[in-house]
């Protein structure tokens, strides 16, 4: 049974534990600082990227389960040949060959136990084949045509938020990227190649609607045990694959809403996976005020709507797409939001423990592994 | 010889002693620094060496005129001071 979960938030990071009267916070470090996102590894091993206002990126480790941190090497971006432009094709403003943020964080397979994946804003992906030690920016995809028509959505410049290795070959990688859409490699990074056919933004204009490359897929995460599925939340709303993120069906009609950033599937049964919706692109709040979480155990043809222990009036909640994550054994979830709150449910959300109303706007959630 | 200070902010996050430096240009002596203070560099310049967009740095009271090339002069009895700029954050 899990017993630990952390919260990155907007000033530090919070160790909740699991105590025989519930969940609680029982720890805080890093305090005053944001954090983007964090990695939990077995034996009291937390990773945490930071992005200090005015000072840029940091990567901090702690062994010893977040009692003490120390400093590790971030990311760095090439230097931008002179003359070289690199342009967001839509705000027409330059990438800076700069990192901006950190934004995914993720071991590789377990036949790779030293390798690391790093996601970042403005669009590179980089890699270390030593636990962080050294970083190498995948050039394959930085310098690859397509990336060129990625855009920035909320943040200013594209970023890459979902990293997915497959469980089945270490060599097989998915990224989700706002907004670039699905990008696969079958080849350790070798070659890439955009997938995710189907996804469909209602806000571009019709003739690049369903174009796959420049998609604003806000989270996507596949199913541990069942790696064909892969679930996409979506600017536009909730899309679904079963063929590994190569093409997607959407599933529309879902109470009360489809818009949202976090997902999260469970490890073993890839029909079941929870979402928290927010009213629209434009109206970034639960509808009605009522916090709800929905669930799917169906594969997407039904969903219910999950409210037993969440605040059912005047909240306005916004759960960003790290800010929610199930545990190894699918039955505990949890999830924190931009208005402080943190709710933990041991029963796949039939239930939901309220385990504070008052911690810092919340970007990222994680349970440890035992 | 020049000195070069920074601000108490980033003393928070890193040690950052002043150091007195011999060095004609801010890029001279910012390298110089780095090879003494290595974990400095990264709070100060963006991954292009420029000069991060909340940082300022003033020589003899004066904001610096390039902060990509750091090509700014120092007389020998100049003061350097970085600070993070009141903005951002």
């Amino acid at each position: 049974m899990t017993q630990r979960i952390y919260a990155g938030t907007r000033k530090g990071l919070f160790a909740i534990d699991r105590t025989r009267s519930g969940w609680e916070v029982s720890k805080t470090a890093l305090l005053g600082d944001p954090i983007s996102v964090l990695l939990p590894e077995t034996d009291g091993v937390v990773t945490v990227a930071q992005a200090l206002g005015h000072f840029g990126v940091k990567i901090k480790r702690s062994t010893d389960g977040a009692e003490s941190f120390e400093e590790r090497p971030v990311p760095v971006y090439p230097e931008q040949p002179e003359g070289v432009e690199d342009i967001d094709p839509i705000h027409k403003t330059p990438i800076p060959w700069d990192l901006k943020s950190v934004w995914s964080l993720e071991t590789g397979g377990e036949d790779r136990p030293d390798e690391l994946w790093c996601g970042t804003i403005p669009g590179g992906l980089f890699h270390s084949s030593d636990r962080g030690d050294n970083w190498q920016l995948i050039e394959t995809l930085w310098y690859h045509d397509g990336r060129k028509q990625w855009m920035g959505g909320g943040a200013d410049y594209p970023g890459i938020h979902s990293v997915c290795v497959d469980p089945r070959d270490s060599s097989t990688v998915r990224i989700g990227v706002s907004c670039g859409g699905i990008w696969s490699t079958y080849d350790h990074g070798e070659t890439w190649a955009v997938e995710g056919v189907g996804l469909r933004a209602d806000y571009a204009p019709p003739e690049y609607a369903k174009e796959p490359n420049g998609q604003d897929a806000h989270r996507v995460v596949q199913c541990k045990e069942s790696p064909d599925t892969v679930w996409i939340q979506h600017h536009n709303g909730i899309f679904l694959s079963r063929d590994a993120g190569r093409s997607c069906d959407e599933i529309t009609d879902v109470d009360p809403s489809v818009f949202g950033f976090a997902v999260v599937v469970h490890p073993e049964d890839p029909d079941s996976a929870w979402f928290v919706p927010g009213v629209k692109d434009e109206f970034r709040y639960p509808v009605d005020g009522k916090l709800v979480v929905t669930r799917t155990r169906d594969g997407g043809k039904s969903f219910e709507k999950l409210t037993d222990g969440l605040p059912q009036e005047h909240a306005y909640d916004l759960v960003y797409r790290h800010a929610m994550d199930i545990d190894a054994s699918g039955d505990s979830i949890a999830f924190g939001s931009t208005t402080g709150n943190l709710f933990v449910s041991d029963n796949q959300g039939d239930h939901w423990q309220s385990v504070s109303h008052t911690l810092p706007p919340i970007h990222c959630v994680r349970f440890a592994p035992d | 010889m020049p000195t070069i200070e920074f601000t108490a902010n980033l003393r928070r996050h890193v040690d950052c002693p002043t150091e007195a430096i011999e060095a004609d240009t801010l890029a001279a002596s910012l390298d110089e620094y780095f090879c003494r203070w290595p974990g400095v560099r990264g709070f100060i310049l963006d991954d292009q060496g420029a000069v991060r967009h909340h940082v300022k740095i003033l020589i003899d009271g004066k904001n610096i005129r390039d902060r990509r090339k750091l090509s700014d002069t120092l007389e020998p009895s100049s003061q350097i001071h970085v600070f993070q700029a009141l903005s951002g954050g």
